[in-house]
């Protein structure tokens, strides 16, 4: 579903990606784990399609299609989704309005009928109970005001309302308690068929007790140094970074 | 190219879209303006003498006047003396269907998608057709008239209802107000008379179209609104005007009466033709706005949404003299390419417990730049009066100005008055993350603007709204038809 090959991409002339190599089927759960500053929000967001990031080198194939030059939101529309790290505000836009828009543009793009008012609430309310999100959140302005936790819940919520094929969660655990993160979790399992992939980026370990990634890569210095199964991340999570970046240094 | 400046480049490059002519023969004045001019426009219309000499005065007091220099805006001298004063459509026939309007002026309507037909059709609005000058068509006038409403040109309010139009005319704006204000006093061509008799309110909204035709012809609309006690109407004004190379004059007037308990709500949309994206030609908005709430709890309440115009200069005013009277003033302001804009409101506080409230929504993009100036007076006498404003400025891109001038003059220790200002940027992080909901750029601007925009845009009466939004949208958008 998604191969990267030999990418290095820059921002404002600074490589920060040098040589990713990374292949996704449908079904698999794909976790990044990294230091910070190591490029992993790069990634997402290079992987986004955000015109900030130079790709200097390299190729990104979805569904057998280069996406390089493809814009935001044909990546978007294609059934590709991104839970950012830090979800904007869009004062005076209620939430409802944002992703009937957003839904009706996917579906297009997809040759569907456009929803129409009482179908895009009845989609709408499907999905609410997958992410406990209450009614009275998504009438209010987009993000304004939400908690960090609201914030993160309503992004798992945009994914399950826009069924990607491919989703990336950009450290969707950060600032999140116990609760939030199951409840986020529980919504990413739901979600999970085989047809669909995911690939979680996070810091921490403990949002893969609750989402279990079939691979588990690590990226340091804008390279995947190490992949392996899930046991890597409890590794990583005992033995710190230090152990990868040395065990690179003797190669 | 960072998306900011692509975003910024396709506004730039964004051209006005209802740039097309009708060309039905006119029958003009020539250009140059003097006591024959004056009396030329008198006698076209056929006026009693009372107005021409209404006229004259106020001409003899705009010769002694200078053109106002304290905006914010900057445009080569006027030649007052080039411009055309008068000019009409050759049919002046009355008529009585659809079937006998020039086919000509029904195509117009039609591409702004406004056709008289469907407006009498499907929305019940009442629609006072101005082109150039001349009031063509006047619907609902029937129903309108059995509640005594008077809605009709202002040429024929002067015959019809001489005694109402001597009333008030120049009761709200003094014919030496201003420099605009005496030259339109002088010159005035035509616009709307609306008149709601005591008690009653008025059952729809009554919509007036301007449109600009002829070439270098000035627009000096004249309208009248008038509220007797207890009543109550929601008048709507919209415009666009057609693709331009000359610089046209428009200096407008408008005086609002409200009597006791009565209330008046008048909503605009402003599109006149800004100029092409080098900032060539395009419109000169030069218009007074005045309301006068002289009953007590008495309301005004204006809306605007100004798009248009290569420079506008607009205060829509509310002079509270009625104790517990209220001023409401509701504005967004966008300013694209090279447009400037100096607008904003003037309430002032005469009687005891008034209230006004001032939202103000700049937008500015290209290189323009747009000025919000507000002034709130308090006089000694108004006890207890209360004022709150917001004045927000949404930037797109670096190249562009947002300036506030808000001027608060309070004389009354009892006075509460909250100034509350706002500057923002469209971000490249929301138009991206629209973009990965799906939305390209121009819808993703689109939507933010709307957000933004959204605590005016409600005040809009519903079908007007939706106007209001696309025309929003229109005015940000690339240039891709």
């Amino acid at each position: 579903m998604l191969s990267i090959k030999n990418l290095h991409a820059s921002i404002e002339g600074k490589e920060i990606l040098k040589g990713i190599n990374l292949e996704i089927k449908p079904g698999e759960i794909h976790a990044i784990m990294g230091p910070n500053g190591s490029g992993k929000s790069t990634l997402a967001s290079v992987l986004a399609g955000r015109e900030e990031y130079e790709v200097d080198k390299g190729e990104i194939f979805f569904d057998n299609e280069d996406i390089l030059e493809k814009s935001p939101e044909d990546r978007a529309r294609d059934g590709l989704f991104l839970a950012f790290q830090y979800p904007v505000e869009i004062p005076g836009v209620s939430t409802t309005n944002f992703l009937k828009a957003a839904v009706n543009n996917v579906r297009k793009h997809r040759g569907l009928e456009k929803l129409d008012a009482v179908k895009f609430l009845q989609a709408m309310k499907e999905k609410m109970k997958l992410v406990e999100i209450d009614q009275s959140l998504l009438s209010r302005s987009l993000n304004e005001g939400f908690s960090g936790g609201e914030k993160k819940r309503n992004e798992v919520f945009q994914m399950a309302l826009l069924d990607p094929k491919l989703a990336i969660l950009d450290e969707t655990d950060s600032g999140l308690d116990i609760d939030a993160l199951k409840i986020v979790s529980n919504g990413v399992n739901k979600l999970r068929t085989d047809k669909n992939a995911f690939l979680v980026i996070t810091h921490y370990q403990r949002l893969l007790n609750y989402i279990q990634p079939d691979f588990v890569h690590v990226l340091v210095n804008g390279q995947i140094v190490k992949s392996g199964g899930k046991e890597l991340a409890l590794e990583l999570e005992e033995r710190g970074y230090d152990w990868i970046r040395e065990e690179e240094a003797v190669k | 190219m960072s998306k900011d400046d692509q975003i910024l480049e396709e506004i730039t490059n964004s051209e006005y879209k209802y740039g097309f002519q009708s060309d039905f023969e006119s029958d003009s004045a020539p250009p140059g303006l003097n006591e024959d001019i004056v009396r030329f426009i008198s006698e076209k219309k056929n006026e009693p003498e009372w107005l021409l000499e209404w006229r004259l005065k106020a001409f003899r007091n705009w010769q002694k006047m200078k053109e106002p220099k304290w905006p914010n805006v900057e445009y080569p001298p006027i030649n007052y003396q080039d411009i055309i004063y008068y000019s009409a459509p050759k049919k002046k026939k009355k008529v009585d269907s659809l079937d006998e309007v020039d086919p000509e002026l029904l195509e117009t309507f039609k591409k702004l998608g406004i056709s008289l037909e469907e407006q009498k059709r499907l929305t019940g609005v009442a629609v006072d057709a101005v082109i150039d000058s001349v009031s063509v068509k006047t619907t609902f006038k029937e129903k309108l008239g059995e509640l005594g409403v008077i809605f009709c040109s202002f040429s024929e309010a002067v015959h019809d209802h001489p005694e109402l139009v001597k009333k008030y005319l120049g009761s709200v704006v003094p014919q030496n107000d201003n420099f605009f204000a005496a030259l339109n006093s002088a010159v005035f061509s035509d616009g709307s008379f609306c008149y709601i008799p005591k008690g009653v309110r008025c059952p729809m909204e009554l919509s007036t179209y301007f449109r600009i035709n002829a070439a270098n012809t000035g627009q000096f609309e004249r309208t009248l609104i008038v509220a007797e006690e207890g009543s109550y109407v929601s008048y709507l004004e919209g415009c666009t005007a057609p693709m331009r190379d000359e610089n046209q004059l428009h200096a407008a007037v408008v005086e609002i009466y409200a009597e006791k308990d009565a209330e008046v709500k008048y909503s605009t949309v402003q599109n006149w033709y800004p100029g092409d994206k080098n900032g060539k030609g395009g419109i000169y908005n030069f218009v007074t706005k005045r309301g006068l709430c002289k009953g007590d709890n008495s309301k005004i309440s204006w809306t605007q949404v100004e798009t248009g115009s290569s420079i506008t200069w607009k205060y829509p005013s509310c002079v509270l003299a009625g104790d517990n009277s209220i001023g409401e003033f509701y504005s967004v302001a966008v300013t694209n390419n090279r447009q400037q804009a100096d607008t904003g409101t003037k309430m002032i506080h005469i009687g005891k417990n008034t209230k006004s409230r001032i939202v103000s929504k700049g937008v500015s993009a290209g290189f323009s730049q747009n000025s919000y100036r507000g002034q709130v007076e308090v006089h000694k006498r108004a006890e207890n009066s209360r004022n709150f404003s917001q004045c927000d400025s949404l930037l797109m891109g670096d190249k562009c100005g947002a300036h506030t001038f808000p001027y608060i003059d309070v004389k009354n220790a009892s006075a509460q008055v909250e100034h509350e200002a706002t500057t923002s940027k469209i971000g490249e992080d929301q138009i991206f993350y629209c973009n990965q909901r799906g939305l390209d750029t121009e819808e993703a601007v689109a939507l933010i603007v709307n957000g933004y925009a959204k605590e005016v845009l409600k005040q809009l009466p519903m079908e007007f709204a939706v106007e209001a939004q696309k025309l929003l949208a229109i005015s940000l958008e690339g240039s891709v038809g």
